[in-house]
């Protein structure tokens, strides 16, 4: 029964395509994951396994530029991502149990104006704007440019957390003489949790990763991580290039799965 | 004790709700006594639900005022309202523990932790739950989270509780035992319950009075007692208990009572409210249990043909068809051996007490 | 269900009176830093460039004229059809028309595949195809460039098998970006189909099987019909990025595979710059992409009346 059942659902040669996505997914990132620990200079021969490059990362000649962008680059994320989720959040609880009214779909094509609008548009017009109001360029315009565009990230697992709550507990709470402040403190905030810490991880990795609108807006002076990995790029890829990217990966896939286990666990919290 | 004289613990005056087009409650008015145990009764989508939730701060008033030991409340928000709910599906905090859950009322009205968590204890007592305080609600039975809900309710010390269809999600033996049990809390800490429902049985049994609601209207209020003995108009006869409606003309009235002729021309006297129009058509509410089936004695009274009997255990269940084509049951005890041995084909008479048939003319 | 109750699922009031009050950070960071950026943009791009980047303000077509025409260096010349910045957006709607039907033919199988797995192994390779996503764009191109240099790991390996007898030149070549696009947007294409697909009732392919259809008869007349709004949702997830790419064409592809990105960025560069130019190029890319996402709004709108 099981065999012919699996039999319609079945198609021969999707499990081929699938392997294949994959590889083509993965290969690239494999390849440069391996010869981050190229005991060589070179880039193309294989000299054994090495930390050198790492090593480099941290201590050689570039060091101090890349440890800049990193400081740079992680607060930036936090502070966005910070910025982001507190908005996202607000507007999250005034779109879900807002009930309906005037402007609702308006609002929403604003929040997710962000991510629609093609990123070298935002960077352009971004770029424009705080030349036209003498905004200087740097740290300051990067943080605000960052900020707006995480906000539709970080709003999208918040507000579907928030959907699959019912109305009848922050009832519960202001029954019992809750302010709305106190209703969302002790009732509401905690069981949004899991959507408001993915939200806030999406809007941290977001911001991490930003490359276009982050090189139009940040000025001379200042590097972020991407930044400096293209700058360098541009010049040639060299072996701590790939170190460096290799450290990034492991970053982001380090979020990605704690941001998955959050919401799996947060599954289990509501009735 | 008797607080026929003091003020009421809640009045609705006027009291309308309107959603865009559509009137869920069309002026409802209604007092609410002190430590009564008051029940709101009606189907699906008749308003008392609505009602309470107006009650309790959750919805809005269109139109009219809602008065709490004489003040008006209508236009607090539910954290300023001194009267706390038991919600339908309990809506127990899912991340907090019992204890928490009961004590959450009190800590949001500034009581100290020691003294919150002194008196979840004692709630928890109440309700026979102490051993569950640090579980979660996850943790407990239907019936148990009822009783937190219950306990969280009470903790702050409400004047007035109000509880929404709250046995509804039980199943039948554990409902007939907390009904027992919600009554005597009730009797005991004297606080004024406002209690929805549209399981008439149970509004039969708990309350001290209970107002039947239909389509947005209040159709009456009174003691169970009134409601079922005399219900003011078809849909409360209609919808507690069992009963027999048969179309009738208005012959004559007199003081409390009216001569009705039924479609065949037989003639009987019904209850009726006040003097009616000779010639108003009506129906006559006539309780199956209140008929004692005789023979025929050609006297006028209404009679007809045994179509079916039911043996019952404890009743047996007669469905006379009458000469005029109306179809009417009849149910004895069986206890009562004083009733004639009716098989079906038998012509049979319909008697009963004075005031067990009442007019109604809508 | 009329009114606002519906027997227990209620939605409740208590954050109604203050949602402006909630929605106004929103309103305000979006609308001053993003909304306003734009219409600036759109300004700019009617006035007049100034030599060293920047602008003046004084009205002028030249930006938009500057695409299709050509009149000779100080603007006095008669017209003439200006090829070049006609091709660039050309190539730039080719390729990402190329890069989503790719993407559909690789990953439509990909998301039946994963969508018709045992649930508990399903969450696993959805996993593994969305991790790359979350990659940096930046390292994923690079990635790919190291991987398709003429030195680099593929052409060794295809050499060492004995595949090709020279290195492919794959770098700087409409092919390359093609690639690297490819790569940046798949998993957008994937997703949700999978969302249609694990919706699909499977017990219509098992109908249709039961009236003589073929597995391929049923895919063509029942699954796809049954799954296009994911299909639909995954093209124009792929197509928009892809119109206005920028690190995919500049890293793999070269000077002669401009696209609208590349094109953009070199108009605000240093002091070779454009700014009206460049404005008026990210309105007319902003304007292809409102079209296509209004279009599609469009077709959800009626889609939904349908029901």
């Amino acid at each position: 029964m099981a065999a012919v059942g699996s039999d319609i659902k079945r198609y021969p040669g999707f499990l081929p395509v699938t392997i294949l996505c994959l590889v083509v997914l993965y290969s690239p990132l494999l390849v440069v994951m391996v010869y981050s620990f190229n005991d060589s200079n070179s880039i193309t021969i294989w000299g054994g396994f090495s930390l050198r490059w790492y090593e480099d990362v941290f201590y050689g000649l570039e060091a101090d530029k890349f440890k800049a962008a990193a400081y740079a680059s992680v607060t930036i994320a936090i502070l966005a991502a910070v910025a982001s989720t507190t908005i996202a959040t607000a507007a999250a609880i005034a779109m879900v149990r807002g009930g309906a009214f005037r402007g609702k779909s308006v609002t929403f094509g604003l929040i997710s104006l962000p991510i629609m609008v093609p990123e070298i548009v935002t960077a352009v017009a971004t770029l424009i704007f705080f030349s036209t109001i003498g905004f200087t360029r740097g740290y300051g315009t990067i943080l605000v440019a960052h900020i707006t565009f995480c906000i539709p990230f970080a709003y999208l697992p918040i507000a579907a957390r928030l959907q699959g709550i019912e109305g009848t507990f922050e009832e519960a709470a202001q029954d019992l003489y809750a302010t709305r402040w106190q209703a969302f403190r002790y009732v509401l905030g905690p069981l949004m949790l899991p959507g408001i810490i993915s939200g806030f991880l999406l809007a941290f990795i977001i911001s991490l990763d930003d490359f276009i609108i982050t090189n139009f807006v940040k000025g001379a002076g200042i590097e972020t991580l991407p930044t400096a990995i293209f700058g360098a790029v541009k010049q040639g890829i060299k072996p701590n290039i790939m170190a460096l990217s290799t450290l990034m990966l492991a970053v982001s896939i380090l979020f990605v799965t704690v941001s998955y286990f959050v919401s799996k666990m947060g599954e289990k919290n509501t009735r | 004790m008797n607080s026929g004289q003091a003020r009421p613990a809640v009045e609705v005056r006027d009291v309308v709700k309107r959603y865009g087009s559509f009137t869920a409650l069309k002026g409802a008015t209604l007092d609410i006594r002190d430590n009564e145990f008051f029940t709101l009764l009606g189907p699906s989508g008749c308003g008392k639900t609505t009602l309470l939730r107006m009650i309790a701060g959750f919805e809005d008033v269109s139109e009219g005022t809602i008065l709490l030991f004489g003040e008006e409340i209508e236009n607090l928000p539910p954290n300023k309202r001194p009267v706390n709910t038991v919600f339908q599906q309990y809506a127990l905090f899912p991340h907090m523990t019992v204890t928490e859950n009961v004590a959450f009322g009190l800590l949001r009205l500034k009581k100290s932790k020691a003294e919150a968590a002194e008196r979840a204890k004692q709630m928890l007592k109440l309700v026979k739950l102490e051993q569950f305080a640090e579980r979660k609600p996850s943790q407990l039975s239907g019936g148990q989270q009822q009783r937190v809900a219950l306990a969280r309710a009470m903790a702050p010390g409400p004047k007035v509780l109000l509880l929404d269809e709250p046995l509804s999600a039980l199943d039948l033996k554990l409902r007939q035992t907390m009904r027992v049990e919600l009554k005597q809390l009730q009797m005991e800490t004297g606080i004024t319950f406002v209690f929805v429902t549209h399981d008439q049985e149970e509004a039969l049994t708990m309350s001290d009075r209970i107002s039947v609601m239909s389509a947005g209207e209040i159709q009456q209020i009174g003691t169970a007692h009134e409601i079922y003995e005399q219900p003011n108009n078809r849909f409360v006869a209609d919808f507690i208990g069992e009963t027999n409606l048969i179309d009738v003309t208005v012959e004559g009235s007199e003081e409390g009572s009216s001569l009705c002729r039924l479609p065949g021309g037989a003639l009987l006297r019904a209850a009726a409210a006040r003097a009616f129009e000779p010639g108003s058509k009506g129906h006559v509410s006539l309780r199956p249990e209140r008929i004692a089936l005789a023979l025929p004695d050609g006297s006028g009274g209404p009679e007809g043909v045994v179509e079916h009997l039911v043996y019952l255990g404890t009743d047996t269940q007669h469905t006379i068809r009458l000469d005029d084509g109306t179809r009417v049951t009849a149910r004895t005890q069986n206890a009562h051996h004083a009733f004639v041995d009716l098989k079906p084909g038998d012509r049979a008479r319909l008697t009963f007490d004075e005031g067990a048939a009442r007019l109604l003319v809508d | 269900m009329a009114g606002g109750f519906a027997g227990g699922r209620t939605v409740s009031r208590t954050y109604h009176k203050v949602r402006s009050w909630l929605l106004l950070p929103s309103w305000l960071v979006i609308g001053i830093f993003l909304v306003m950026p734009v219409g600036i943009m759109l300004v700019y791009s009617f006035l007049t460039k100034e030599f060293r980047g920047g602008v003046i303000w004084e009205f002028s077509l030249a930006a938009y004229d500057q695409f299709i025409f050509d009149r000779g260096l100080f603007g006095d010349e008669p017209p003439t059809l200006e090829w070049t910045y006609i091709t660039i957006f050309a190539r730039s709607i080719l390729q990402a028309f190329l890069c989503t039907v790719i993407c559909l033919l690789i990953g439509f199988p990909t998301a039946y595949f994963i969508a018709t797995r045992p649930v508990h192994t399903r969450s696993v390779w959805l996993f593994l195809i969305t991790v790359p996503y979350w990659v940096n764009l930046l390292i994923r191109t690079v990635s790919m460039k190291f991987l398709i240099r003429d030195n680099g790991p593929l052409n060794e390996s295809l050499l060492s098998i004995g595949l090709i007898s020279e290195p492919l030149s794959l770098v700087n070549t409409d092919i390359a970006v093609q690639l690297g696009l490819f790569y940046s947007y798949l998993p957008f294409m994937v997703l949700p189909i999978y969302a249609s697909v694990e919706r699909y009732d499977f017990a219509l392919s098992e109908a249709a099987a039961d009236l003589y259809a073929t597995r391929w008869d049923t895919l063509r007349t029942v699954l796809l019909p049954a799954v296009k709004p994911g299909i639909i949702a995954g093209c124009i997830l792929v197509f928009v990025p892809s119109l206005g790419a920028f690190l995919a064409p500049d890293l793999l592809g070269g000077a002669k595979n401009f696209m609208i990105g590349s094109l953009v960025e070199e108009q605000f560069k240093g002091n070779a710059g454009n700014w009206p130019f460049g404005a008026a190029a990210s309105m007319i890319l902003l304007t292809m992409v409102l079209l296509v996402l209004l279009f599609y709004a469009r077709n959800q709108a009626r889609d939904e009346e349908g029901r």
